[in-house]
């Protein structure tokens, strides 16, 4: 019962995904005043996945009908299940189990594999390039992060989520060294590629590809895809706090939380706003190159300790 | 349900399609999203596919080649869609009326395959932003 309410009210589904689609208003009305205009009022996306909700969906004809609905509800609850375990490991730090932090992120990659799955069901010659690109993207953000994770976790000696936050609250945060910068600023890019936003966006590529990917998608099928994205928004940052920034603590420290986690959107809305969208090899040789390269890096500083 | 259909009227995304216009109708489009006019306000936003679209733009008088390009893409949008036929050219052929290759306006054409879709008319060669605004805020409101 217990597990129930976590799952789908209090960290999951409902809270997460409120915060979500506060965060992508946030987004979307901070990109707006960057470009001098107005922007949307705060219930837009609301209104956006109500509006999803009350249209037609429509399936391709070559597609796979069952499978073309049941991918995103898929992707849904898989990120759904990843901020709750990040929730609870807050909540109750002796809960979790071992490699829970290598499970969350790899939670997070099954909405992309879902995106996979219907682009490449959707017989979409668009959506073919899209799938493409997504699956190389996939590939190379995994690289440098999954190094990173595994530094933090060699650091702290535990590769469990209440190990992480209980060594930072007695060390400090790790982005207090040199180390947890550069892995901090590694993860802001890698997280900014997984949830496909420019100047990672070469699957969807609106000016290039139309939707690419998302081209097929109607109605329901894409209120699922919205939600699920504004959710790994929410949880993808959260993850990211919890692995370099401390966590959450009670008290003053949930305001800290919303403080840290403000900041961490400014950062990815600058970078979405400052940057134009890369071409599939330039991405490739950024991640395999650079990243991994400073991901390597940080994990030699983390052993030298500085 | 009622909740959803209010949402619908306040998150209302637009393809644009071009069927033989004079692109000059095109460029004003366009206007629409710099930050004077930012319809974005509305909630209103640019998509790159017609299966995103609630709303079809569709600019031109609409000629023999774009008939059956037309059709399909207003088949493939998902219901309920509203279509705005924008600029003179879209709400009665404008100037190009009586010329051979033209084979009527949009209004016709898309009665012809669906009776009772709903359509808005912005006048004007071309016409100005605010009388877009205007326009498809009013058509909402008829809805
Ligand atoms: S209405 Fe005027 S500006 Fe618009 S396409 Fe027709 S001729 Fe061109």
């Amino acid at each position: 019962m217990k597990l129930v309410i976590y799952y789908l009210i209090y960290p999951g589904f409902v809270f997460a995904s409120i915060i979500g689609l506060l965060s992508t208003w946030f987004d979307r009305k901070l990109s707006a005043r960057i470009q001098w205009r107005q922007g949307p009022p705060w219930y837009q996306s609301f209104a956006d996945i109500g509006k999803l909700l009350y249209k037609e969906v429509i399936i391709p004809k070559e597609a796979n009908r069952s499978g073309f609905i049941v991918a995103p509800l898929f992707g849904l609850a898989a990120v759904t299940l990843a901020v709750t375990i990040l929730g609870v490991g807050m909540i109750n730090p002796t809960a979790g189990f071992i490699g829970d932090i290598i499970v969350v992120w790899y939670l997070f990659a099954i909405p992309a594999i879902s995106l996979i799955y219907i682009g490449s069901t959707s017989g979409n010659p668009l959506s073919s390039v899209g799938v493409s690109r997504e699956i190389k993207l996939l590939l190379s953000y995994d690289l440098p992060m999954v190094i990173l994770i595994v530094m933090v976790a060699s650091k702290v000696g535990g590769f469990t989520i209440g190990s992480i936050t209980e060594w930072q609250r007695i060390n400090g945060s790790l982005i207090g060294h040199w180390y947890g910068v550069i892995g901090f600023i590694i993860a802001i890019f890698c997280i900014q590629a997984k949830l496909g936003r420019v100047p990672f966006d070469l699957a969807e590529a609106e000016t290039e590809l139309g939707s690419g990917i998302l081209m097929e998608m109607s109605g329901a099928v894409l209120a699922a895809y919205v939600l699920s994205q504004a959710i790994a928004l929410f949880g993808l940052s959260y993850f990211l706090i919890i692995l370099f920034w401390g966590g959450v603590s009670g008290g003053i420290g949930i305001l800290w939380a919303i403080l840290k986690y403000l900041l961490i959107m400014v950062f990815l809305i600058l970078l979405k706003n400052t940057n134009p969208r890369l071409r599939i090899d330039q991405a490739m040789k950024f991640f395999w190159g650079w990243m991994t390269g400073g991901a390597i890096l940080a994990g030699i500083l983390a052993y030298l300790g500085v | 349900m009622d909740i959803l259909k209010k949402s619908f009227k306040k998150s209302i995304w637009v393809f644009h399609l071009s069927a033989a216009a004079c692109n000059n109708c095109d460029i004003e489009v366009l206007e629409l999203l710099t930050p004077r006019y930012d319809i974005e306000r509305f909630g209103m936003k640019l998509v790159g596919s017609p299966r995103h679209a609630d709303a079809l733009l569709v600019c031109g008088a609409i000629s023999a080649h774009a008939k059956p390009r037309l059709l399909e893409v207003y088949r493939q949008t998902p219901k309920p869609c509203l279509v705005v036929l924008f600029g003179s050219c879209g709400c009665s052929s404008g100037i190009f009326r009586d010329s051979y290759s033209i084979v009527g306006p949009v209004d016709k054409i898309l009665k012809e395959e669906d009776p009772d879709v709903k359509i808005v008319y912005i006048p004007g060669c071309p016409p100005k932003p605010e009388a877009m605004i205007e326009g498809i805020v009013m058509g909402l409101g008829a809805l």
